[in-house]
């Protein structure tokens, strides 16, 4: 069986589910490039839904990178949202960040924390504050063993000495404009708990064990594609899982849902409605152009987004997107 | 024939198809239970899992230790929940002890 995504039904159940609610998964304007420049890591965690890890070789080029720059500075988009992989692992990482943040966007790094200890990135947090860059790293629990047993062996300890790094650049400080949010996954198969409620576990218990501040946890499902999909058919919980993904369809989560306002764009420069649909290569409307070299936000807006099973994450409980739950408890 | 089935949890609301009013009042206040009030979600789900425990159902266990999680309990906190139960349970146990004694007494000299 493929194992890029849940099986598929000969309709799309996505979509029927949203009929059967009276809803149209349609894109708002394009607020948000999401950019993944690569599925090179230097960590290998066993939910990751872009397989990523150190063996990897997919890695965007300069000249992509450059397309990238020119449609954001083309079309004033506000924010450009870097991701990977570890994206610093990029040769034109830096480049990339310094430039956007030149044009005058807002730069956010999906930053793994453990990155820092590879060769010539000790400086990351000195970078990040000079480009005023927005820190999201995940951390799936402030405890080691879920934390490891996730994302590997001995990547806590080392997690919570970056965090250490970025609290003493200014980083999740109060009073500092330098932000630095966590991302929650379950270390399993379940639903992530209300995100305000486990927010106040976190920045209660990181305080209070490591001396960690930050600004805020955002709480991301686990997407039934890829490495995740890999450990629930391996674990005997892929029924169960996606069957609690479509019990727990919340209709409110639709409208404040990631693909609406953004447009991923992967090392290769061509066009998805979000990261997950870029690993199982589900692309764009095929009426809308495919690469960012020819990306036109008019077309964009307002577009029927391209959906599959896996979608059922997205709307399940509160909802999750990049920015965490969508409807907020 | 399997006692306990964990796909019977799926199926829970089977058990309505002979009195459907007296099921959809149970489910009523069931999930009205649920909800946060003076106790919160994860409290009650913590409750539920040690009552779970002492009254030693299969399906509320699964049920519950699933709950625990998505509200946000970690194994510590379960585990103690757990042992809260089990101590009750024990102390429950232990203080009938007394009607033994109490029955010895009464036919001793």
């Amino acid at each position: 069986m493929d194992r890029s995504t849940v099986p598929m039904s000969a309709t799309n159940d996505f979509e029927e589910k949203l009929a059967a609610h009276g809803l149209e998964l349609r894109a708002e304007t394009v607020e948000i490039l999401q950019v993944n420049v690569g599925k090179l890591c230097n960590q290998a965690c066993k939910h990751c839904h872009v397989d990523a890890s150190p063996k990897r070789t997919e890695i965007m080029t300069r000249e992509t990178a450059e397309q990238v720059l020119a449609a954001l500075h083309r079309f004033r988009i506000p924010t450009l949202d870097i991701t990977g992989g570890a994206p610093e692992l990029n040769p034109s990482f830096r480049y990339l960040v310094s430039q956007a943040h030149a044009l005058g966007a807002h730069v956010c790094v999906r930053h793994n924390l453990t990155v820092i200890f590879e060769p010539g990135q000790d400086d990351l947090p000195e970078f990040f504050r000079e480009c005023e860059v927005e820190v999201i790293s995940s951390l799936p629990y402030f405890l080691e063993q879920q934390t490891d047993a996730q994302r590997g062996h001995g990547v806590f300890e080392k997690s919570v000495e970056a965090l250490r790094r970025l609290n003493e650049t200014g980083y999740g400080i109060d009073g500092s404009n330098l932000i630095l949010n966590l991302v929650y996954n379950p270390v399993g198969a379940y639903l992530p708990p209300p995100q305000a409620s486990i927010e106040a576990d976190f920045k209660r218990e990181m305080m209070a064990r490591y001396g960690i501040s930050f600004n805020h946890l955002y709480t991301i499902t686990n997407m039934p594609i890829k490495r995740f999909l890999d450990y629930l058919r391996r674990s005997g919980n892929e029924e169960r899982y996606i069957r609690k993904l479509i019990e727990a369809f919340n209709p409110q989560a639709v409208a404040g849902l990631m693909c609406r306002n953004l447009v991923s764009v992967d090392w290769l420069g061509r066009l998805y409605d979000c990261d997950f649909n870029q690993m199982i290569e589900l692309g764009v409307d095929p009426e809308l152009p495919q690469t960012i070299v020819d990306f036109d936000p008019a077309k964009f807006a307002l577009r029927r987004i391209q959906t599959a099973s896996h979608c059922f994450g997205c709307t399940a409980g509160a909802g999750s997107s990049c920015g965490g739950a969508v409807v907020k408890n | 024939m399997a006692y306990y089935d964990e796909e019977d949890l799926g199926r829970f609301s089977e058990i309505a198809k002979y009195r459907p009013d007296l099921f959809e009042k149970f489910m009523a206040w069931y999930q009205a239970c649920q909800e946060d009030g003076a106790l919160s979600r994860r409290e009650k789900a913590l409750i539920g899992l040690a009552v779970a425990h002492a009254l030693q159902c299969p399906y509320c266990i699964d049920a519950y230790a699933q709950a625990c999680l998505e509200s946000g309990s970690n194994m510590e906190q379960m585990t103690e929940a757990i042992h809260m139960a089990s101590a009750i349970r024990g102390g429950a146990a232990l203080i009938h002890g007394l009607q033994a004694h109490n029955s010895v007494h009464k036919v001793s000299m």
